[in-house]
C-alpha cells in the first residue's frame, strides 16, 4: 500500500470517527449507510470535510457509487492523483 | 426480498405515528375555512403551517379570475405546450412575470418543483459544474441528478467556502453554475446574496436564485432577496413558485439571457408534462396583481413574522437565525417534535414537523409559517399555545438546559 493511500485512509477514518455520535470499529468493509446508520445528508457532510482536508473536489455522483469505506478510500485516491 | 423491505425502518416509524393517532405526515383537513382556519378532527383549528404568505387563497378577485377562466376556456389543457399548444393565459402570465421582474423572458412550469428541475437540468450540461448550497431544497438536488453535470456542494451560506470550491474547479472545463435560495424553507434564513454575487463575478460563474419562499416577502416591490440585496443584475436566472405567496400551483423562471428561448425545447420537465389549467393560470395572474398593488400585505406578513419570532424567542425556544415568515423551533429529538406538534394540534393549532434528511445538520424542527392574513390576536393566541405545550413538555431552553 502506498503512503498516500494510508494517509488518505487515516484522514477518512479519523474524520468519520469524529462525526459519529459514538466510537465504532471501522474497516475497509464497513458499509457507510447500512453499518453506520448515516443518512444521505450526513454522508455528504462527512465527504465535504474530507474534500477540505485533502483539498480536492468529490462530485456527488462519485459519492453515489460509494458503498464501503474501502470504496471511498479508492475514489478519493483517484481524485487526489488526478488533481 | 420483498419490494418494500428497503423501507422497513421508515415504514415502522410511520406506522407508529399512525397508531399514536398523531401523524404530522398524514393530516386530513375536513374543511378549509379561510387562509388561517380549517376544520380538523371536528374542531376549528388555527393554521400556522401552510406557506400561504400573503393569504390570497380566498381573495375574491383571485377566485373570480379562476372561475371565469374555467367557464371560458375549460377545466384543463389536456396536453403539453410543445405538443398540444399554449393557451392565451400562458403567454399573458409569462408577460406579466417578465414585466414584474423587469426581465426579457419568463417561462412557466407546472409546479415549482418542476421549475427547478427544468431550469437546472437544462442549464448544466455534461461537462459543466453545478455548485449547490448544502441546505438546498430537494428539488435542487433532484434537478442535479436529472442532468449530467458534475455536482459540488458548498457549506450553507458560506461565500468563502463557495470561492474555495470554485478555486479547486478553476482548471476544469465547462461552465460553473451556482444555485442558492432566497429564504431557506427549513430554518427561514436568508442567503448572503451580495457576497455570493461577488464570488460569482470573480470566478466568471453563472448564478440561479430560487425565490420560492421570498417572492412577495422580501424586496422593495416584493421580487425577493435579489431585489432586497440589490444584486438582481448578477442573478442570471430567478426561479420561483406560484404555490406560496401566489396562492396557486406552478413555477416560473425569468432571465435576461439571450437565447434562453431554446430552453422550451430542451428542458424535459417543461416539455413532457401537461401545462397548467386556465383557472390556475388566471388565478396566478390575479394574485400577482394583488402582490404588486397591495404592498401592505407584505408589511403585515413581516409584522406577523416578527411577532411570532420574538414571541417564541421570549418563551425560550431555540429558533432559526433570523425572523422570517418561516419560524422553526429546534427540538432536541424527533420524538420531542412529534410530542409538541401533537400537543399544539390538540389545543387547536396546526404546525409542521420537519426531520432529517430534509433538514440541515440532522435537526428536528417544529416549523411554523405565518400569513399576512393572520390577525395579531391569532399570532398571540398561537404563542400562548406554544407557551403552554412547550412548558408542559419541558421543551423551553431553560428546562432543556436544566435536564442536561
Amino acid at each position: 500500500m502506498s503512503d498516500q493511500a494510508s494517509e488518505i485512509r487515516e484522514v477518512i477514518f479519523g474524520t468519520l470517527q469524529a462525526a459519529l455520535p459514538q466510537a465504532r470499529p471501522l474497516s475497509d468493509d464497513t458499509h457507510i449507510i447500512e453499518d453506520l446508520g448515516l443518512d444521505s445528508v450526513a454522508v455528504m457532510d462527512f465527504v465535504m470535510e474530507i474534500e477540505d482536508k485533502l483539498d480536492i473536489s468529490v462530485p456527488l455522483d462519485k459519492i453515489a457509487e460509494v458503498e464501503t469505506l474501502g470504496d471511498l478510500v479508492a475514489t478519493v485516491q483517484r481524485l487526489k492523483q488526478a488533481a | 426480498m420483498a419490494l418494500f423491505d428497503k423501507y422497513a425502518a421508515l415504514a415502522a416509524q410511520y406506522r407508529q405515528l399512525e397508531q399514536a393517532g398523531a401523524n404530522p405526515f398524514n393530516v386530513k383537513f375536513e374543511e378549509v375555512l379561510s387562509p388561517t382556519e380549517a376544520m380538523l378532527a371536528g374542531r376549528r383549528t388555527l393554521l400556522l403551517g401552510t406557506n400561504n404568505y400573503l393569504g390570497l387563497t380566498y381573495e375574491p378577485a383571485v377566485v373570480a379570475a379562476a372561475n371565469a377562466a374555467s367557464s371560458a376556456s375549460g377545466s384543463g389543457t389536456t396536453g403539453s405546450r410543445i405538443a398540444n399548444g399554449s393557451y392565451g393565459g400562458h403567454g399573458r402570465l409569462e408577460a406579466a412575470l417578465a414585466d414584474f421582474y423587469g426581465r426579457k423572458q419568463a417561462m412557466v412550469f407546472s409546479t415549482g418543483y418542476q421549475a427547478n428541475l427544468g431550469i437546472i437540468s437544462a442549464l448544466a450540461g455534461k461537462n459543466d459544474h453545478l455548485l449547490l448550497d448544502a441546505d438546498s431544497h430537494a428539488s435542487i438536488y433532484d434537478a442535479s441528478r436529472l442532468g449530467y453535470a458534475q455536482v459540488t456542494r458548498f457549506r450553507h451560506n458560506s461565500p468563502e467556502d463557495l470561492a474555495n470550491r470554485l478555486r479547486r474547479l478553476k482548471d476544469e472545463p465547462g461552465d460553473k453554475i451556482i444555485i442558492v435560495e432566497g429564504i431557506y424553507s427549513m430554518l427561514g434564513d436568508t442567503a448572503p446574496l451580495k457576497e455570493f454575487a461577488a464570488v460569482k463575478r470573480e470566478y466568471g460563474a453563472y448564478m440561479v436564485v430560487d425565490e420560492a419562499h421570498s417572492l412577495g416577502v422580501l424586496g422593495a416591490t416584493g421580487r425577493g432577496l435579489a431585489e432586497q440585496a440589490g444584486v438582481e443584475a448578477d442573478c442570471d436566472f430567478i426561479v420561483g413558485t406560484f404555490s406560496k405567496s401566489l396562492a396557486g400551483v406552478g413555477g416560473f423562471a425569468v432571465t435576461d439571457m439571450e437565447g434562453a428561448e431554446v430552453l422550451r425545447v430542451v428542458s424535459r420537465p417543461y416539455m413532457f408534462t401537461a401545462s397548467l389549467p386556465p383557472s390556475n393560470i388566471a388565478a396566478t395572474e390575479a394574485a400577482l396583481h394583488e402582490l404588486r398593488t397591495r404592498p401592505e400585505l407584505r408589511r403585515r406578513l413581516n409584522e406577523n413574522a416578527h411577532r411570532l419570532y420574538r414571541g417564541l424567542e421570549r418563551l425560550g425556544f431555540e429558533l432559526g437565525p433570523e425572523p422570517s415568515p418561516v419560524v422553526s423551533a429546534i427540538m432536541p429529538t424527533p420524538e420531542a417534535a412529534f410530542g409538541l406538534w401533537a400537543a399544539l394540534l390538540k389545543a387547536g393549532l396546526y404546525t409542521n414537523v420537519s426531520l432529517p434528511p430534509a433538514t440541515p445538520r440532522g435537526l428536528a424542527l417544529l416549523r411554523s409559517s405565518v400569513s399576512a392574513a393572520h390577525s395579531p390576536a391569532q399570532i398571540d393566541h398561537a404563542i400562548a399555545l406554544f407557551a403552554e405545550a412547550g412548558s408542559s413538555l419541558g421543551l423551553l431552553k431553560a428546562e432543556l438546559a436544566a435536564a442536561k
